[in-house]
């Protein structure tokens, strides 16, 4: 593993995102998705709107980090607001 | 019983091969990426977290600014050519006979020409002291040349991609065709309509399903062009026709910076994933609301 070249962070990271895959699985089998439609401009799943906030909160990082001179910590709380409104109104 | 078989997730083991050679040859190699992504490579053994620092360096980096617009134009102005061209050459075509296989062979010849062939067939084909072209545009008056002009180098490269895709979108459009039953002619015809009406309302939503995968083709494969401009202008004149990919291989196989490279490549990966989710969010609202 060590050609993969881990850090601590990058593997909290991925951590996280394969619990949410998993709870996702686990979620889907027992309460199964259907497509709802919230903010939205389209009718969506509940891995459509994780997807959807994965993608959102990547680039809230991209913009932050290329619009200001200020710490990624906010950006990272802000994709975190926004991912849990996505999920539970998108 | 029949509900039976609809909750049986079983058959989820059947995907289990594709979602292993998906994770070998492309969710784990994109993790290292990231991973290196966020760290100062000097060595294989000698590294040093950095966290974001490459993803601000290169956000705020004037060259990828300006290559990320140059890519974007590019694609644009292949998508605004490429995809029209290609429907009024399959409405052009015969639908059967000798002819029709004849143009069949045709169109599919440029597609079957690998990428650095048409970059040097075109390169050749395009100099103002050899080339047919650039020798007939400058006995015609025009002073044509694509090594020093950044126009000239500009249209010669929209030519080359031209000449090189719309055949694949002509052929999809044409198979799209092939699909309208004959009575909806007929029935467009007894309705008196104009050849604009027929296209436009017989034809298009038929030929929705295929131009969708055509844009969807022609976007992605142009917004990673790199093969025919490396080997047709390479990139220049100064850096008029650097786009993403060609500034990245140069970071990261020239320079050797793992480090930024990984952070440039994870930055085009996700507008390439952004683009393709926009297009795909379209087309769902489209049939949601057809």
């Amino acid at each position: 593993m060590t050609w993969m070249a881990w850090t601590l962070p990058t593997a909290i990271f991925f951590a996280v995102i394969a619990v949410a895959l998993s709870v996702l699985i686990v979620l889907e089998l027992e309460r199964p998705t259907s497509m709802s439609r919230g903010w939205l401009p389209m009718a969506t799943t509940r891995g459509d709107r994780f997807f959807i906030s994965l993608l959102g909160a990547a680039f809230i990082h991209l913009l932050w980090l290329g619009l200001t001179p200020w710490s990624a910590m906010y950006a990272s709380g802000l994709a975190i607001i926004w991912s849990g409104v996505i999920m539970a109104k998108g | 019983m029949a509900q039976n078989k609809t909750q049986d997730n079983r058959a989820w083991l059947g995907v289990l091969p594709v979602m292993l050679i998906v994770a070998f040859s492309g969710v784990i190699p994109l993790m290292t990426v990231v991973n290196y992504s966020v760290q100062d490579i000097l060595d294989f053994n000698t590294r040093f977290f950095v966290g974001f620092e490459w993803y601000r360096e290169t956000l705020t980096d004037p060259r990828f600014i300006d290559a990320f617009l140059r890519q974007l134009g590019f694609s644009a102005a292949v998508l605004a050519i490429e995809i029209p061209l290609g429907i009024v050459i399959a409405r052009g075509m015969p639908t059967q006979g000798l002819r029709a296989s004849l143009l069949l062979v045709l169109l599919a010849t440029p597609l079957l020409i690998p990428w650095n062939v048409v970059g040097t067939i075109w390169q050749i084909y395009a100099r103002s002291d050899i080339g047919l072209l650039g020798v007939t545009l400058n006995e015609m008056g025009f002073a044509f040349n694509y090594t020093a002009e950044p126009l000239h180098a500009w249209l010669t490269l929209l030519a080359t991609d031209i000449w090189h895709w719309t055949s694949l979108v002509a052929l999809l459009a044409f198979a799209g065709l092939t699909s309208v039953p004959a009575a909806c002619y007929q029935a467009a015809e007894l309705d008196g309509a104009s050849k604009w009406q027929v296209f436009r309302h017989v034809e298009l939503p038929r030929l929705k399903g295929v131009l969708v995968i055509a844009v969807l083709l022609r976007l992605m494969d142009s917004f990673m062009i790199y093969t025919e401009p490396f080997v047709l202008t390479g990139g220049g004149p100064g850096n008029t026709t650097t786009f993403l990919s060609q500034y990245l291989a140069t970071m990261a196989v020239g320079q050797f910076d793992l480090g930024p490279a990984a952070a440039f490549s994870v930055i085009y990966f996700l507008f390439i994933l952004l683009f393709s989710w926009l297009f795909y969010a379209s087309v769902m609202r489209s049939e949601e609301g057809s």
